[in-house]
């Protein structure tokens, strides 16, 4: 379903050349500066405080190396792919966010594999795409298709009941910052796991202490403030967004404690996105929401 | 060279000492009031895919009559599926991967030799008949019974966890009441109840003093090791050691925070004689830091090599028997190379909880990590030759530094008083002045 067909390279010589030419006068990389209203600074910055914190206090299994493989490899595709698609607008916000997110979940032991997933992740977005929107959230398709792969895992329980807490109220203030129709999404999804997480314990007769424990996933608020609630890869009517949210959230608590998958809920979203498209089919609605224009 | 200084023996006697109180995966209960020793417990688990090979051993030290255990399994077992394996077998792999204390020596840097000779050491690291309608009525199914080796053993099935007490109690079990909504869960999941008791006519034919380890066989995607009913009676943390053996690479807990022992440290070269206490005190500290919320790795290797080899290597028949069951099956006749590259990765976790701080079963996942990771602590011999050049005399400058940073460093990792650790390193030969200022 790619959007744009490869040109010959000579045409995509002149077109980067032109490009470069004129970069300044095209505000190519006006959108950093486009002001800090923009949600998106604050996502980039509770999730680097975290890395940090994860990294120096909490002994994340991620070395700095790692770290600036994942972050050099997406902004370079980021880049790359800009030009390609003919992009006047370099953005480098979402693909920052990817990538510190991906920083925060996935574990492999050779850089080359973290590498990988990072062009896997922002490819995703420019190659993958359905009704004008990418299908799969970058850093969920990386992630599924290195946990399918074997060679890449997450490690859902290392944070500490602390940082989970701080990290909760910064994902939540995200939120509010954020427009109303990222939160939907999140809130429905988080709403309906923990529900189901306490429902559960109800059933087994077990004390509240299981599913408060079973919540305090760093995984879990990078995935419902970060993954699930991309407004690109969310249904664009909004009862269809919470009904996504709903469904996911279904899909995971299944596949975590049921079926016994640690990574249920990377799963649940990957599977769940390509329905994406079906949805917005099914109920189709003038699309509203952009980020600031061209963004991918 | 690398020369092995044989404290294998310590190995047990760490474990009982890094432990305060310990129960069994499920939990022991005794028929009267006798005191139960349970003092550590030690699991190892084989996993391949959804085959899961799990055999649990314990210090239990009580009279033979009294013992009792019961685990939660998430199938029914058949006979064929339990097998009572060797003490030592589990021993073995518990002393193989240990934290260790390896020693240097430091050579006369004037006489430009390089024999650099590295030490390693190990260390320490039959159920009476009842009538099945009152089975019925209680909702409890027997599902299986078997004899195996020493044990009278029963695969229960329950539909509710009253009645499961009920039969447990009348049966003679002592049963916390605080376990019945423990077992009101395992019934709910699905959960059947592995049960044994010593069968005292099996044991005294078969002529053995302690009890030997259980090992039992299923496939499931649960992979887990059940830690509730053990905190149920439990008297303080317990202490846990899972060694696991897969065939692909590191596993860490998924529900708990799994975290790196500290390694690589130098410390003061008088711990020689006292590692099994250092060890215990960093284990404590660490747990202190960190309010008990994690399961700390201490070694994660492929089972092929080791450097150092805290005991001697485990020929690959024993790991079979100690259930890794992909390398082959000694009762088929396949033949099994004895050692040498293998796909089998050891992961040793050392846990201590209790109910409040570990409400959950532990629950694991493999990793593709192959990275070898060890407990691995350290003591330099300072040279005490002459020293006849000035390249020996900055080595001699440099040295006092050394000495404080060692002290140092086993203050912070233990928690013990500096003037102490002064002492004791005066009383080796090496005196450090401790600055009273500095705690």
């Amino acid at each position: 379903m790619a959007q744009w067909s490869t040109e010959p390279a000579g045409a995509l010589v002149r077109s980067a050349q032109a490009f470069a030419r004129n970069a300044r006068r095209e505000q190519f990389w006006r959108s950093p500066l486009i002001g800090f209203r923009d949600p998106r600074y604050w996502q980039i910055l509770s999730l680097a405080v975290l890395l940090a914190f994860g990294l120096c206090a909490l002994g994340f299994d991620q070395s700095p190396v790692s770290v600036a493989a994942i972050l050099c490899c997406a902004l370079m595709v980021q880049w790359i792919c800009c030009k390609a698609a003919r992009l006047l607008h370099y953005d480098p916000l979402s693909a920052l966010i990817s990538a510190l997110s991906l920083c925060l979940l996935l574990r492999a032991e050779q850089l080359w594999v973290l590498a990988a997933a990072s062009v896997l992740a922002i490819a995703s977005k420019f190659l993958i795409r359905c009704n004008g929107k990418h299908v799969f959230n970058p850093t969920n398709f990386a992630i599924g298709v290195m946990l399918l792969s074997g060679m890449a895992w997450i490690s859902p329980a290392q944070w500490g009941s602390r940082t989970w807490l701080a990290f909760l109220l910064s994902g939540l203030a995200s939120l509010v910052l954020s427009r109303a129709k990222r939160a939907g999404v999140a809130l429905a999804f988080l709403a309906t796991f923990v529900g189901i997480l306490f429902a559960r314990a109800l059933y087994l007769g077990d004390p509240w202490a299981i599913p408060i424990k079973q919540m305090q996933s760093g995984a879990l608020l990078v995935f419902a403030f970060f993954m699930i609630s991309d407004p690109k890869t969310t249904p664009n009517q909004r009862g269809m967004r919470i009904a996504f949210g709903v469904m996911v959230a279904v899909l995971a608590a299944y596949l975590q404690y049921v079926a016994y998958l640690p990574q249920g809920l990377m799963y649940a979203l990957f599977f769940a996105s390509p329905i994406v498209p079906l949805l917005d089919h099914l109920c189709a609605v003038p699309r509203r929401y952009q980020w600031s224009k061209p963004t991918v | 060279m690398r020369i092995p200084i044989g404290l294998a023996a310590l190995a047990a006697s760490v474990l009982a000492a890094a432990s305060q109180a310990s129960a069994f995966c499920g939990f022991y209960v005794a028929k009267a009031d006798a005191k139960l020793f349970n003092r550590s417990s030690k699991v190892v688990v084989a996993r391949k895919d959804r085959r899961t090979v799990i055999t649990m051993a314990s210090d239990y030290e009580g009279d033979p009559k009294e013992f009792a255990l019961v685990v939660p399994v998430p199938t029914v077992v058949t006979r064929e599926q339990i097998r009572i394996t060797d003490n030592h077998l589990i021993d073995h792999l518990d002393a193989y991967t240990a934290p260790r204390l390896v020693e240097y020596f430091d050579h006369d840097l004037c006489a430009y030799q390089n024999r650099i000779t590295l030490a390693g050491s190990s260390l320490p690291a039959s159920l009476a008949a009842v009538p099945a309608d009152r089975e019925a009525a209680l909702g409890v199914k027997i599902e299986a019974q078997y004899t195996v080796g020493e044990y009278d053993i029963v695969i229960l099935s329950a539909s509710q966890s009253d009645g499961l007490s009920t039969w447990l109690t009348e049966e003679g079990y002592r049963i916390p009441s605080a376990a019945a909504p423990v077992l009101g869960s395992y019934i709910k999941q699905g959960m059947k109840f592995f049960v044994a008791k010593v069968n005292l006519q099996e044991k005294s034919r078969l002529g053995f003093q302690y009890l030997r380890p259980i090992q039992v066989a299923y496939d499931t995607h649960k992979f887990m090791v059940p830690i509730r009913l053990g905190t149920v009676n439990a008297d303080g943390p317990q202490d846990m050691v899972v060694l696991m053996l897969t065939a692909n690479g590191r596993v860490e807990a998924t529900n708990y925070r799994t975290q790196r022992i500290p390694t690589d440290v130098d410390l003061p070269v008088f711990t020689r004689t006292e590692f099994a206490k250092v060890y215990k005190a960093l284990f404590d500290t660490q747990i202190k830091q960190d309010g008990m919320t994690a399961v700390y790795l201490e070694y994660a290797w492929n089972m092929a090599w080791c450097d150092p080899c805290a005991a001697d290597p485990i020929p690959n028949d024993k790991l079979v028997e100690l259930g890794a069951f992909w390398l082959g099956n000694t009762s088929t006749g396949r033949s099994i190379r004895s050692f040498g590259p293998l796909n089998v990765f050891v992961t040793r976790l050392h846990v201590r909880y209790d109910g409040k701080k570990f409400p959950e079963d532990l629950m694991f996942q493999e990793t593709a990590d192959t990275a070898s990771f060890q407990g691995r602590y350290v003591i330099r011999h300072p040279y005490k030759g002459p020293i006849t050049c000035p390249l020996g005399e900055d080595y001699q400058k440099l040295l006092v530094p050394r000495l404080v940073q060692e002290a140092q460093t086993l203050a912070r990792l233990t928690g013990w008083e500096p003037r102490a650790i002064a002492e004791s390193m005066r009383n080796a030969g090496q005196p450090i002045s401790v600055d009273p200022a500095r705690p």
